[in-house]
């Protein structure tokens, strides 16, 4: 799936937990322009729930996908307006 | 003279009392502005914490809540009064304790952790565990909230009672402020919190 994607920028909040990965997700997107796609990339087994719900709960944003890895979490967000 | 030529005269003038065409412009006019501000109101969503604890376990939930709120677009104050306020203090900040006593959960029994040092021994115990599980530290969380546009507001009565000064505070939080502007920000928000 994320092969097809063409995705503006990686964060990499590897080893972060609650709440950075949500927190640094917003801070990263907000300096993408509209239709970019941001891959993060996380250790944290809650950042699945969490960047799913922070995607739904908040303007300007949505949830292309979740993958969970063998070892790392990677959503693909963009940003929407 | 018909039914019909009588009507269309009311129609042609109105009585005497009834508002003019102009004066029922003003206040449509009046009325659309009123409407613009409250729908422009609900689109802008708030959350209100009072922080009241500074032990470092508790000082954690007004600030995690704080930037995560903060990150779903929300205008966030949270209002930091009595212990609450060591979270804003440069300086105290830095070296908030877990008490060894009162919570049950604990490894180690009340009686042991009432015994001098005990807190020390908790409270370097969980910032190991902070640092192995790269949690954000309490000045992380601060600073990152304070960047994504938090308010922070130092409880002014508790800033006195403590014999704290404005200047012992991070750079950005409000000194000056009481319970109504507390008061006045949890009637405005969406989320009220007391911790």
């Amino acid at each position: 799936m994320s092969s097809e994607l063409d995705i503006a920028e990686t964060l990499d909040v590897k080893g972060a937990s609650c709440p950075m990965p949500v927190v640094k997700t917003k801070t990263t997107i907000d300096d993408l322009a509209p239709g970019e796609i941001l891959e993060v990339l996380a250790t944290d087994p809650g950042s699945m729930s969490d960047i799913d719900g922070w995607a739904a709960g908040t303007d300007g944003v949505s949830l292309v996908s979740q993958e969970e890895g063998a070892d790392v979490y990677k959503h693909y967000v963009r940003k929407t307006e | 003279m018909s039914t019909d030529t009588s009507d269309a005269a009311a129609d042609e003038t109105p009585a005497e009392d009834a508002p003019s065409r102009a004066e029922l412009a003003t206040r449509v006019e009046e009325l659309e502005t009123a409407l613009a501000e409250t729908t422009a109101d609900d689109d802008s969503k708030k959350m209100s914490i009072i922080a009241t604890k500074g032990t470092l376990d508790m000082a954690y939930p007004p600030l995690i809540l704080a930037s995560t709120a903060a990150a779903f677009g929300y205008e966030v104050t949270v209002f930091h009064t009595f212990w609450g306020l060591d979270i804003l203090h440069e300086e105290r900040s830095k070296d908030l304790k877990l008490s060894s006593v009162g919570n049950p959960n604990m490894p180690v029994p009340n009686v042991v952790g009432a015994l001098p040092g005990m807190d020390r021994v908790t409270t370097s115990m969980m910032e190991k565990r902070i640092d192995n599980n790269d949690t954000a530290t309490i000045e992380e969380l601060l600073e990152t909230s304070l960047d994504m546009g938090v308010e922070f507001q130092a409880c002014q009565m508790t800033i006195d009672l403590m014999d704290y000064d404005e200047d012992d505070f991070y750079d950005g939080v409000t000194t000056g402020v009481g319970a109504a502007t507390a008061i006045q920000d949890m009637a405005e928000a969406d989320i009220q919190l007391l911790v």
